[in-house]
């Protein structure tokens, strides 16, 4: 028998209000658990992405830096802005013990003036002392870049092979990065002699942000791996106590900030599916218990008719399957139409690195949100199925006097 | 088919009042064949309704058996029990039963509905159209339970149970909703169904249903004895 004449379906569609807000109730549901496991998994690739860029293990900026407060943000995220120190501490720091490698990254904040293609953060890196960037452009760009060459974060739309303008000067892009998840996305790699180049670029336009910026004698953040045999705390502590006017970071003190934020957040929306869950199953198994309640005698028509227990009890469970499969499906779609499109304003304004899963992450994250939607939908209404199977048809019958 | 009970009995515990034990029928012999027309009668909360029920398979006697053609029918498990009961038996419940989100036609089709396919249903619609037209409701198959009146509900409950030809009709009040002329209607129309070789066994305070009746029965304080 087809599905639309199906006793259930006729049931359902006999009483359209209660139907409606039964898979309305059952949307939500899906809706916070495909919102809700999307962005924990999003928040987590971010923190993945954004661990994996990182490779030095203490960053010093100047101490003036650390009072910005968005001073996380561009060191780790990438975020535009900018911040310089003398290149002496630079000499000072590498000449501190336990130290094995050591670099420096000079950032450089295009303007949003008709001089440039975007604003964005352009971080320049040494390609003679880098090991934390030079790795992954070499991936993607299959070597070392010259002058005027860049590298671009994925979330900027140009595309390899293409020119980007900065203060009027044009710039190549040789490839472009994974994504990450947060400002980095939005961010330009290049080495140090193109970051010379844009500065004196941006004076000859008169642009006076850089003025006092000599690039050959400042650094904006310098990256340490320590030696073998030394601790990350035993050079940290060296480094705080003795080169003064700069502050260092352990990297993944930096993140664990992020990790603790990204940790809380996870919860708050552990929280929020939970109580969406628990409220919905308890509206759902009131709704279909008040429903069979108000149905007994249909119940005892059904079983006059020939209806057996399990038949019953097969049409209250093939009910709330029809509406949590619809209201499932309606709530994974709205889900994520409203997470995919507009995960970079989430980004925005969580400030947490924010990386989609892959399309095969997200359609198993769909089908695991229907799947458990539908069974705590069904569950709920396991008790009202289980209730009307055991009807005393007779007695229902008479109590009709 | 012939419908035989031996001993059947059936106690009520009131609610809350677990030592409060109410005997709604006393043990009882009764034998139904084919054919007949049996009219049961008697005072309100006499147990002519849960005679009826136990007898119709729907309520399970607290001692006792009930046979059909020498099969104890409680002996059965719920589905084989309620095929049975889809099958061979109809029953006209007391009071206005229908299925709300299904239209009279449907209703009176319901049957079909658990049991068989959407093309057998559609075949049972002619029989089910010819019963609303024997019954006076001819026409309003495609209105919806809640626009029809409380005579024309009893009817489609009347044409529900008798549409499948069952080997035994039970009815319980057919005619409570009915004027005089609806009440002959559906008493000729019961007596019909009787001579077509159907056991029809009626609970009724109608007077008029006598009349109609083969045998007679009369219920008291559980017990049933003949008029």
């Amino acid at each position: 028998m087809k599905l639309t004449e199906s006793l259930s379906f006729r049931n359902i569609k006999g009483r359209p209000v209660r139907t409606a807000v039964l898979i309305a109730l059952t949307a939500i549901m899906a809706m916070s658990a495909i919102c809700g496991s999307l962005a924990v998994m999003s928040l987590r690739n971010g923190l993945g992405a954004l661990e994996a860029r990182l490779g030095a293990d203490i960053m010093t900026v100047p101490a003036s830096a650390v009072s910005k407060q968005d001073f996380e943000n561009i060191v780790l995220q990438g975020s535009k802005g900018y911040f310089y120190m003398d290149r002496s501490y630079y000499d000072k720091i590498a000449e501190r013990e336990g130290i094995e490698k050591i670099s420096y990254q000079l950032y450089l904040a295009s303007a949003s003036a008709g001089c440039c293609s975007v604003p964005l953060q352009i971080i320049g890196y040494d390609p003679d002392t880098d090991f934390t960037v030079s790795p992954w452009i070499r991936k993607s760009a299959g070597g070392e870049l010259k002058e005027l060459d860049v590298v671009v974060g994925n979330d900027l739309s140009v595309f390899v092979g293409e020119t980007i303008t900065f203060y009027g000067v044009t710039c190549n892009v040789k490839a472009k990065l994974d994504k990450t998840g947060n400002d980095l996305d939005t961010a330009v790699y290049t080495d140090i002699g193109t970051i010379k180049r844009l500065i004196a670029a941006s004076l000859e336009l008169g642009m006076n942000d850089f003025k006092d910026i000599d690039p050959d004698k400042v650094v904006s953040c310098v990256l340490i791996k320590v030696a073998d045999g030394y601790s990350v705390d035993e050079v940290l502590n060296d480094l705080n106590l003795h080169v003064r006017r700069t502050k260092s970071f352990k990297t993944t003190d930096m993140i664990s900030g992020v990790s603790e934020s990204l940790a809380g957040v996870s919860g708050i929306i552990g929280i929020l599916m939970a109580a969406v869950w628990v409220l919905v199953l308890v509206i759902l198994f009131l709704a279909v218990y008040m429903s069979v309640n108000e149905r007994k005698k249909e119940f005892a028509v059904l079983r006059v008719a020939g209806a057996s227990r399990s038949r019953l009890a097969g049409i209250v469970m093939s009910e709330t399957l029809i509406i949590t499969i619809t209201g499932a499906v309606i709530g994974i779609f709205l889900g994520l139409l409203m997470i995919l499109p507009f995960n970079g304003l989430i980004e925005e304004s969580t400030g947490l690195p924010f990386l989609l899963p892959d399309t095969l992450h997200i359609i198993i994250c769909a089908f695991v949100a229907l799947a458990a939607s539908v069974i705590a939908g069904m569950l709920s209404s396991l008790g009202s199925a289980k209730r009307i199977s055991r009807i005393d048809t007779g007695v229902i019958l008479r109590g009709d006097n | 088919m012939t419908i035989t009970a031996t001993g059947v009995c059936k106690d009520f515990i009131r609610q809350g009042k677990n030592t409060n034990k109410l005997t709604a029928v006393s043990p009882t012999d009764i034998t139904i064949e084919a054919g007949k027309l049996y009219v049961l009668m008697g005072r309100s909360g006499s147990g002519k309704t849960t005679l009826l029920n136990m007898l119709a398979g729907l309520l399970t006697p607290s001692s006792g058996k009930v046979l059909c053609d020498g099969e104890d029918i409680y002996a059965l498990d719920d589905e084989k029990l309620s095929r049975f009961r889809c099958e061979h038996i109809g029953v006209i419940p007391q009071g206005q039963t229908a299925v709300h989100s299904l239209n009279v036609l449907e209703n009176i089709c319901l049957s079909y509905m658990l049991y068989g396919s959407l093309k057998e249903r559609e075949a049972a619609y002619p029989a089910a159209r010819e019963l609303m037209r024997k019954l006076g409701i001819a026409g309003l198959e495609n209105e919806m339970p809640s626009a029809l009146s409380g005579g024309e509900l009893r009817r489609v409950a009347i044409a529900r149970a008798m549409l499948r030809k069952p080997d035994v009709l039970f009815a319980d009040e057919p005619t409570c909703d009915l004027d005089d002329e609806n009440t002959a209607l559906v008493l000729q129309t019961l007596k019909e169904t009787a001579q077509s070789s159907t056991a029809v066994f009626v609970v009724t305070h109608e007077r008029d249903a006598v009349g109609y009746a083969d045998i007679c029965l009369n219920m008291s304080g559980g017990s049933i004895g003949k008029q």
